[in-house]
């Protein structure tokens, strides 16, 4: 298999089909293909990998002996973070490693997008790259203080307890690994609010300077790294730069995991080359529009999307972004604006409510949109739309009004023949059958913010 | 070093004091809260930021060194 090639993956249902025997994966003694894929995932089923057959495939973590050595690895690999922000990983680490103070080190598996399931598959399915990169990211930066950053659930945590242990009577770990418990809110993986939740309090972003790698968990310098990301410098410290670059392209390179919400229902995980079509990755027959990057992130036209690869440099012309791998194939017999609104109205909901602009702009962008959204609506919606996502952006201490309103605005300028259907009273889908992935359980109180 | 004006949106609760001490700098939006011009300070405005910073209620108004 080479460059592009797709695996498919089920999405994780932690349920009794998860209970196999593990030590199913091909007994490859660390040696990986450079150009194979899948390299994170396992090659066969989703069968999680236990620590067995994890070295048996991999060999064990390659210690550097000393910290620093792993970080021009990584800048000539030229990996960035796999948690939607796509900033270079080794400027992270030389950041934390220059600090005076020992810093402390989380792997963030807090996947608050609710269209997003990569993160939650690779704990489950491969938590040992998980745990490796979080180890040889911590003697890279020389920390002792090392912490696992994931959501409440209950089998989850048990199963990274049980790997973690495994680990540690096997001396595979140079540091302890803590588990802490993220809330189930979109924002409980922002950086600065995972150091609050760490530090103590609620999980909720803080305003900058100082950043994370600054001033971050109980002050300290903390390096913040999303789980997906450890598991890459987990194998580029084992394999090599040359290793990572022989998949994705040169300015973009290695592999990533992506969430695909397919036109039929379909919801998947696959690991890709950065560079791969999207053509490839959804089938776009029968739709009208794909969304990159999640709740955050943009619409793009079919027609579009159609000549575009899984890459910043081309999703960025249509101010869209490759973002944590979020993409859905929206069928074109769904109502865009109906979609975007009912996700703005939850996006709202999930404002940390700390900054008036947020706090007062996003329910009134949301009610707006849902006026857009009903038979002819009043013209002066989209001119509000517009004024108020202008007033938010850049005001608050986390991105989720920028993030916002750049899907409602790509919304309106995708959708803008649907605006007119809905001005002359008519919808392309009057019963309005939801479509985008939502939390069942949204709208929660104040006490879920820890 | 220049410094720049930043609000702290956590900390801002819109009593909108600033915007009255620093008109040249500082508006309200619709809803009352502080929209702050970026790029560095004039040295002319000195005083005024000063005090426009002190002043603040909320101690939300910070004066940081200019990205």
């Amino acid at each position: 298999m080479t460059y592009g090639t797709t695996v498919p993956y089920p999405a994780p249902h932690p349920g009794p089909q998860d209970s196999h025997p593990a030590g199913t994966a091909p007994a490859r003694t660390g040696s990986e293909a450079a150009g194979d894929l899948p390299r994170l995932l396992p090659v066969h089923g989703a069968v999680p990998v236990d620590l067995r057959s994890h070295l048996s495939r991999y060999g064990a973590p390659p210690y550097f002996g000393a910290p620093g050595k792993l970080i021009p690895v990584l800048k000539a690999a030229g990996l960035t973070g796999r948690g939607g922000a796509a900033f270079p990983v080794h400027r992270k680490l030389e950041a934390v490693a220059e600090a005076r103070t020992r810093p402390i080190v989380i792997g963030n598996g807090a996947e608050g997008e609710p269209a997003s399931d990569k993160d939650k598959s690779l704990l489950w399915i491969s938590p040992h790259l998980i745990l490796d990169g979080l180890q040889l990211a911590a003697e890279a930066v020389g920390s002792q203080a090392v912490a696992l950053y994931v959501h409440r659930n209950a089998r989850l945590q048990e199963r990274l307890r049980a790997a973690i242990a495994e680990r540690a009577a096997a001396g595979v770990d140079v540091a302890a690994v803590e588990i802490f418990d993220a809330p189930p809110r979109f924002l409980a993986g922002e950086e600065s609010a995972l150091a609050s939740r760490i530090s103590g309090d609620p999980a909720m972003p803080r305003f900058k300077p100082p950043r994370v790698f600054e001033r971050g968990v109980v002050g300290r310098p903390t390096l913040v790294h999303n789980v997906e990301t450890l598991a890459h410098i987990a194998l580029i410290a084992r394999y090599g730069p040359a290793w990572f670059r022989a998949v994705g392209t040169p300015g973009e390179p290695g592999s990533m995991l992506c969430t695909l919400h397919q036109a039929d229902g379909r919801r998947d995980v696959v690991e890709t080359g950065l560079g791969t079509p999207l053509r490839d990755l959804l089938r776009l027959d029968g739709t009208q529009a794909v969304l990159s990057g999640g709740y955050h992130g943009a619409w793009v036209p079919t027609a579009d999307a159609a000549r575009m690869t899984l890459s910043n440099a081309d999703l960025r012309a249509a101010g869209a972004f490759v973002g944590a791998g979020v993409l859905v194939a929206l069928p074109a017999r769904c109502c865009g604006i109906a979609e975007t609104a009912r996700v703005a109205r939850y996006l709202a909901l999930e404002s940390a409510g700390q900054c008036g602009p947020c706090f007062n702009g996003l329910p009134r962008i949301a009610a707006a949109l849902d006026e857009v959204a009903s038979p002819r609506p009043d013209p002066r919606a989209v001119t509000d739309i517009i004024r108020w996502a202008g007033l938010v952006e850049g005001r608050g201490a986390c991105h989720h009004p920028d993030g916002t309103t750049r899907f409602v605005r790509s919304a309106l300028h995708v959708f803008r023949d649907e605006i007119r259907n809905h001005s002359a009273g008519r919808c392309v889908d009057p019963a309005r059958q939801p479509f985008l992935p939502l939390p069942a359980d949204a709208a929660l109180d104040a006490s879920d913010w820890s | 070093m220049k410094k720049e004006l930043r609000v702290d949106p956590t900390l801002c609760s819109g009593h909108g004091l600033c915007a009255e001490l620093l008109p040249e700098l500082i508006t309200l939006d619709e809803w009352g809260y502080p929209i702050v011009a970026r790029g560095p300070v004039p040295r002319s405005l000195d005083r005024h930021v000063r005090r426009a910073v002190t002043d603040c209620p909320a101690l939300a108004l910070k004066l940081l060194p200019a990205s």
